[in-house]
């Protein structure tokens, strides 16, 4: 297993070399100028300027080389002096967004814990809803239960995350009045009455993903289910006398369980990348914002940094739901 | 007995015992010749399809999908109002007779726009998914019968599989969405982009499919007799192998078309779709966001349209699956 793993991470860097370089190279080929929006009463001259000091001046490899760098090296040891106190990373140019000339990882770790509260909540309400459904439904296949199941979470996952969040704005921010519209992340939560005025703006944000990744995950959860459910070891443990909560909640249950915990593992790098569109329809000023303004305004480090890091979550998290196969399946070895 | 006799026998009986399959022991084993059992000729073809109306909830989409492809098609023949014509003193018209489905900002009729936009949508969505199957099932049978390209191939749809793509499309449209409107005009430009945008990033998971399919059909005998004949490699793909994994690929196709219609919808959601006086079903939705609060049925009737088509290309890709699954068939 642990063979398996460091196999597997050394694979995953050349993996991550290719993706950020085919990222790379899609911006390079773009028409985009960053300087587009300098007035043209600025002479040329100092237009290049301007161009060499954001870095553009070198042919396309150095910058490469110097953005993985910067990536791989100077922002690490950057973090790591503020943990420490030390200063190993003096002098060193860390990754500057051409908008705000500021270092992009300060502004996605301002934008960071609007994405994970919402995103991360969403995916925890998700997957308690639907493995309860999963497992009832396939329990009681063909039951009217299991029939209203299988519709709405084939509605689920038909309706596009942005036309719920505009229907749930409709109903419910516009003719019920009961939740805002638009999400402040101005809030502060420091006693009660910010809390619950938090947990109103989360509702319609975290119903709308919840849903579309509960539609996907009970599917997989009954169908996992209903593999097990017919299995001799079923009949076994009812034939000597098990009750049948206990064979289906625990036997069956725990079993099912072994390849939805892997398509969930799967799911949450592509939550990130949907939450761009809910992001967008609740006025969420997270990841997913960020980086749809950086592409709109030719932000091309920004655009860089944060579809790399997309990419890695990707990366990391189908090794992780890999390795918890191996882990949580005795039978499936690697070696 | 002879020795062919014998052979014979021999084959019906492996025949009926792999038809019979796991059913019960107690159930009716078929017909020993099943080709001309019941007096009617029977093709797998005929076959899928009884096994598929047995669908309900498939057999329904298929009824709703064909009513909103005539919608589209046949639409703007009856209702024949220019879905791009400004009428400024009818506009933010409600339901009346001259506007069934009202008029937006500019006055335009909705209806018209509605059948304009399903046209692209469905257009983007059925093209991009042709593009998406052609990769996919082109990479998947060549990693899957050649072994020397399989490694290779795996390896690309491996990185493929962890690029982010939503990020990427973005990024791809947004980058080349000038070039290619000076190129071809604005609206064949940007159809070209999105659909080999979409298309370019979703043909993996049917490549996956379709080489573990062409995988296991490789050790069939059938293979082993045609490789035997001489049968060259080219043939071979295209007279024994492909027809055999039909149906995955098919099933892949529908599915494959709803992603690309929302795909395509939520890239026109964000603003980065086709152009504003070019309507499609997600640029229809997002134009009219900004006025939601005072006009929702503008909102809603394109959401309604989307979500319709693409739940029931998803069930008709369900009961396609079950009715293509020889293990379910039958029963």
């Amino acid at each position: 297993m642990l063979n398996f793993t460091i196999r597997r991470l050394l694979l995953a860097i050349p993996t991550l070399l290719f993706i950020s370089l085919v990222i790379f190279l899609l911006l390079e080929a773009s028409p985009g100028d960053p300087l587009a929006d300098v007035p043209l009463t600025v002479p040329p001259e100092v237009k290049e300027k301007m161009r060499e000091a954001l870095g553009l001046g070198q042919a396309w490899y150095i910058r490469y080389v110097l953005w993985l760098k910067q990536f791989f090296w100077v922002e690490p040891v950057y973090w790591f002096d503020q943990a420490f106190g030390t200063d190993f990373s003096a002098g060193a140019q860390r990754i500057i967004s051409f908008q705000s000339r500021s270092p992009v990882f300060d502004i996605i770790a301002q934008r960071l814990p609007q994405t994970l509260v919402v995103v991360g909540m969403s995916y925890v309400v998700g997957v308690m809803i639907a493995i309860p459904i999963g497992i009832v439904s396939a329990y009681k296949q063909y039951s009217w239960f299991d029939q209203l199941g299988t519709f709405v979470s084939m509605v689920g996952f038909s309706m596009p995350t942005f036309f719920t969040g505009v229907v749930l704005i409709i109903v419910f921010g516009v003719k019920l009045q009961w939740f805002p519209s638009v999400y402040d992340t101005t809030l502060v939560v420091r006693d009660w009455n910010s809390f619950l005025a938090q947990v109103r703006q989360m509702v319609m944000p975290v119903t709308v993903l919840a849903l579309y990744n509960a539609a996907q995950i009970s599917r997989f959860m009954r169908a996992s289910m209903l593999d097990n459910l017919g299995q001799d070891y079923v009949r076994t443990a009812r034939a000597k006398g098990l009750g049948e909560r206990k064979v289906v909640l625990k036997h069956v249950l725990r079993n099912s369980l072994i390849p939805v915990v892997t398509v969930i593992a799967l799911g949450l790098p592509a939550v990130f990348g949907g939450a761009i569109i809910t992001e967008q329809v609740f006025k969420v000023n997270g990841l997913g914002q960020l980086l749809i303004t950086a592409i709109n305004g030719n932000d091309i480090p920004m655009v860089l940094t944060l579809t790399f890091i997309f990419a890695i979550l990707i990366v990391m998290f189908t090794l992780i739901a890999d390795i918890l196969y191996g882990v949580l399946d005795p039978r499936i070895r690697y070696d | 007995m002879t020795e062919t006799e014998r052979q014979r026998h021999l084959d019906t009986a492996e025949l009926v015992d792999e038809s019979a399959g796991n059913a019960a022991v107690t159930a009716d084993l078929p017909p020993d010749d099943p080709v001309r059992a019941g007096g009617e000729t029977r093709s797998q073809w005929r076959d899928v399809w009884r096994q598929f109306r047995s669908h309900r909830g498939a057999m329904v989409a298929l009824v709703l999908f064909v009513l909103v492809l005539l919608f589209v098609s046949i639409g703007p023949w009856l209702w024949t109002i220019d879905p791009t014509y400004v009428d400024i003193r009818a506009r933010n018209s409600g339901f009346v007779a001259a506007h069934p489905l009202g008029t937006d900002q500019l006055g335009r009729d909705m209806l018209a726009r509605l059948m304009a936009g399903g046209r692209v949508s469905i257009a983007v969505g059925m093209t991009a998914m042709l593009i998406a199957i052609f990769l996919g099932s082109m990479i998947g049978v060549m990693s899957g019968y050649f072994r020397r390209l399989d490694a290779p191939l795996m390896r690309i749809t491996e990185l493929f599989l962890a690029l982010p793509l939503l990020p990427l499309l973005l990024l791809m449209v947004t980058l080349f969405r000038e070039p290619l409107s000076q190129n071809f005009g604005p609206a064949t430009g940007i159809f070209i982009l999105i659909v080999s945008a979409i298309g370019a990033t979703s043909w993996m998971q049917s490549a996956r499919i379709v080489r573990g399919d062409v995988l296991g059909l490789k050790e069939r005998e059938f293979i082993l007799a045609a490789k035997s004949i001489g049968t060259p490699p080219r043939r071979m793909i295209l007279r024994h192998i492909l027809p055999n994994v039909l149906s995955p690929i098919m099933v892949a196709a529908t599915l494959g078309i709803a992603t690309a219609i929302i795909t395509e919808s939520a890239l026109s959601f964000l603003g980065l779709g086709f152009p504003p006086d070019f309507p499609t079903w997600g640029r229809l939705l997002y134009d009219a966001v900004d006025q939601m609060v005072l006009y929702p049925s503008r909102v809603i009737l394109p959401g309604i349209f989307i979500s319709l088509t693409v739940l029931c290309v998803n069930y008709i890709g369900d009961g396609l699956r079950d009715a293509m699954d020889p293990r379910i068939r039958g029963r």
